[in-house]
């Protein structure tokens, strides 16, 4: 059957933000965290919010430098397992174009391109033929229901749940043997988080490792294999400098 | 990753430029490989711009070396390249668009002669294939190819740099060295090149070097970042990381000051 | 002309050793590199610049006692200019002139290469007045200086290409650039585009000297020298379509001569020599029968 080696490997990973800003403060948003992924699974990341968990994806993407440990990636095509934390940016760069699939809380705005070329986009990493791609990214779209009529129009006027449909597209069309989702049905109705759930179970059944978050605990409880607590790791507490610091955005609201 | 595609196209080391007893930039290091965007950021006076000239020849490489891979694999030194070597690799492998359009375009000669200049520069004799090559340019550049024999005194300022970017690419270079290429232009007509930059880069794979004090030029264009200040790098690494998780105070600093709509 | 003695108290042909010796080492260098510019130290000469000071340089450092000179102004060798310089030579250099081509060992020219075909061991001194071909598209000699260092004609080539642009072909009449082996951009000297040809593997030595802007170049003999054009729109002459009054002759290069003021016009072969050997060979042709 399918190996079943891990694909991906977190080991020991912590995460401090050092806020030069204001003094030099630190905030340990992660601490010693530790799992496995495997093929055909989806192993959700639970917790209450503000604990960092999108962090921890951020920090497998190469979004954000991990403060301690490593993440280790296995490279379909050498075999090989590359540590994202040790990499050279252009190792990072093509794990992102093959391997690890990022559908983020943000869908990051290109201006002028149409949003059916901004979902086949990542097709193209995969060799597969613009016309193609552009049929491949139709089919998904109307998966989500977005109507036909704005396939052609840059997503900057859509709206919250149309943007994070584009998103979510763009994030699933692609073969990517890696997920990562960062709340994908938050902005989306009922009938749209049914259709989210399914591509994910398709995706699911057809091998590919899926790490999510997912603040809804009723969907976690339908989608996913597995459940990591991440109460444990949560960073030592912080105190607050007159306002609320997002631990999950780091620094500043992230447009990813 | 294949070996061919791990070598770098330009390699730098410890690449030292002053002015007089003033140190512009210092000890810079850094790889480009082909169909890689590394923007170079900083404000005023971080020596961006002096390290850009380092390397397309304005200024001559005194202290640490720079070598650039030709399209024969060929290694040169750009430090002790001789003048007449550096002008045929400036001809057949670079572009160099400037900030100013009016600095990179012959502006009493036709669209199509500034297009075409390039090209009969390398040889090419036939005028009819010359205007037709200039002419589909135009058009990728979004500039009405019926425009071909206007002189670009009559163009605007975004039009002027789109003709700019055409004369610079239409030889198919690897490597082009950009400064601040939306400098001075309306941030629509900024939105709009910026977008034509990435769908030429990506199209093309073309290896760029851009400077700007511009994150978001850098953002949307570049896959890396070199993030200087006061000639020094303070930071180096995947934009996107940079931007988003910047490490160091100056860094932080840049990032927190954009201003956010 | 048979020879006479110089004039007392000359050097001979005017100039002194010492700048003869520095010309023909500009000549050298100029053959030894075609097409460039040689800058040279241009002398005061008894006629003022703009007359052929340049080209009387070169034909006063190269002839000897044993040359014939013919000298030519726009063809003719009985204009004012051309009679002037032989006499010159004449009298300070007391050489043998001829109007004869065929004859003539050295020959100076301003804006003319003669019909008859030159010979080897010839030579043709042609007065400049602006030997920099780009002087109108780059006004900066520390610049046009530059592009010739590495050939770097992009202005020139542009130039041509607007043209056709704009009048549908090349707008060159004469002085019209050329490209000496396939190195240097040259400006011919102002011959009217028609003498062009006749620079390509010239059996002749061809030197070129302008005084007041101090340069000498050369074509060596049987050197490649090609008229700047496109592949889709190469180098032409337009056949003129007119015959010369004297001699009939088709093919050589004509003046257009008013006659009077009522628009009577007639056309008459430039190259005088030419033109009056063929009239002799009428001549003899007719009476011969």
């Amino acid at each position: 059957m399918a190996d079943n080696r891990p694909v991906l490997r977190v080991k020991g990973l912590g995460k401090t933000f050092i806020l030069h800003q204001q003094g030099g403060l630190a905030l340990e948003v992660i601490h010693a965290l530790s799992f496995d992924l495997h093929p055909g699974e989806v192993l959700a990341l639970a917790g209450p919010s503000g604990l960092g968990k999108s962090s921890i994806l951020k920090m497998i993407t190469g979004n954000y430098l991990c403060s301690a440990g490593s993440i280790l990636v296995q490279d379909p095509e050498t075999g090989e397992e590359v540590d994202v934390t040790r990499a050279a940016p252009r190792r990072i760069l093509a794990l992102r174009r093959r391997v690890l699939g990022h559908v983020s809380q943000f869908l990051r705005v290109i201006p002028r391109v149409p949003t059916i070329d901004i979902v086949a986009e990542p097709l193209a990493a995969f060799d597969i033929a613009p016309a193609e791609a552009k049929d491949l990214a139709a089919t998904i779209l109307a998966r989500l229901n977005l109507p036909e009529s704005l396939w052609s129009l840059p997503p900057a006027t859509f709206s919250g749940g149309e943007k994070q449909r584009v998103n979510i597209a763009r994030g699933l069309v692609a073969p990517y043997p890696v997920l990562l989702l960062d709340e994908p049905t938050a902005s989306l109705d009922a009938a749209n988080q049914a259709v989210v759930e399914e591509l994910i179970a398709e995706k699911r059944e057809g091998g590919v490792a899926v790490l999510g978050i997912f603040h809804d605990p009723a969907q976690r409880a339908r989608i996913a294999s597995r459940v990591i607590d991440l109460g444990a790791h949560a960073g030592k507490p912080v105190e607050r400098i007159g306002g609320v610091l997002n631990h999950d955005a780091g620094l500043r609201p992230s447009h990813a | 990753m294949s070996a061919v595609l791990d070598t770098p196209l330009l390699s730098v080391r410890k690449l030292t430029h002053r002015y007089g007893s003033r140190v512009a930039c210092r000890d810079i290091s850094f790889d480009l490989h082909p169909g890689e965007v590394l923007a170079i950021v900083g404000e005023s006076g971080s020596g961006k711009s002096t390290l850009l000239n380092c390397l397309s020849g304005g200024l001559p490489v005194e202290r640490g070396v720079a070598f650039y891979r030709d399209r024969k694999g060929l290694a040169h030194d750009l430090g002790s390249l001789q003048e007449q070597d550096r002008r045929h690799l400036a001809r057949t492998e670079w572009g160099f668009v400037r900030q100013n359009p009016r600095d990179g375009l012959r502006m009493r000669v036709s669209a199509g002669g500034n297009i075409g200049e390039p090209l009969m520069m390398v040889g090419a004799r036939h005028y009819g294939d010359i205007r037709a090559l200039a002419g589909d340019w135009l058009a990728r550049v979004e500039i009405d190819p019926a425009r071909l024999d206007d002189s670009p005194a009559s163009f605007s300022g975004g039009m002027q740099q789109r003709l700019q970017i055409a004369r610079n690419l239409v030889t198919a270079p690897r490597l082009v060295f950009m400064d601040e290429p939306t400098g001075g232009l309306d941030v629509s007509v900024q939105a709009r090149l910026l977008d034509l930059l990435r769908a030429l880069v990506a199209d093309l794979g073309l290896a760029v070097l851009i400077v700007t004090h511009d994150l978001a030029v850098a953002r949307l264009l570049s896959h890396r970042v070199l993030v200087m200040q006061g000639g020094d790098v303070i930071e180096t690494g995947l934009t996107d990381q940079v931007l988003d998780d910047p490490q160091a105070p100056y860094t932080q600093l840049l990032v927190s000051s954009i201003l956010e709509g | 002309m048979t020879s006479a003695t110089p004039l007392a108290g000359y050097s001979y042909a005017y100039l002194d050793a010492q700048t003869k010796r520095m010309i023909r080492r500009a000549i050298l260098k100029a053959v030894a590199v075609p097409g460039y510019q040689v800058p040279f130290g241009s002398r005061e000469m008894p006629l003022p610049y703009g007359w052929g000071t340049g080209g009387i340089q070169l034909t006063a450092a190269l002839i000897g006692r044993d040359d014939t000179l013919k000298v030519i102004d726009q063809g003719a060798d009985d204009t004012t200019n051309a009679v002037s310089i032989r006499a010159f030579f004449q009298r300070t250099a007391g050489v043998k002139t001829t109007t004869r081509t065929e004859e003539a060992s050295l020959i100076q020219t301003r804006h003319r290469i003669p019909e008859t075909p030159l010979q080897p061991g010839q030579i043709l001194v042609y007065q400049v007045p602006i030997p920099e071909p780009l002087r109108w598209l780059e006004p900066r000699e520390s610049e046009t200086r530059r592009m010739h260092a590495w050939a770097e004609y992009g202005p020139m080539h542009v130039k041509l290409y607007e043209d056709i642009a704009r009048h549908g072909e090349i707008a060159v009449s004469y002085a019209y650039p050329v490209m000496v082996e396939g190195r240097y951009l040259m400006s011919p000297s102002p011959i009217p585009k028609f003498d062009n040809p006749k620079l390509h593997r010239s059996p002749a030595l061809q030197l070129f000297g302008a005084g007041r802007e101090k340069r000498i170049y050369a074509i060596p003999p049987y050197s490649d020298v090609r008229s700047l054009d496109f592949q889709d729109h190469p180098f032409r002459i337009e056949p003129h379509g007119h015959a010369c009054a004297l001699c009939g002759s088709t093919d050589s290069f004509l003046n257009e001569v008013v006659m009077d003021d009522t628009g009577k016009r007639m056309h008459v072969c430039s190259d005088t020599d030419y033109c009056t050997t063929r009239r002799d060979h009428l001549e003899q042709g007719e009476a011969a029968e």
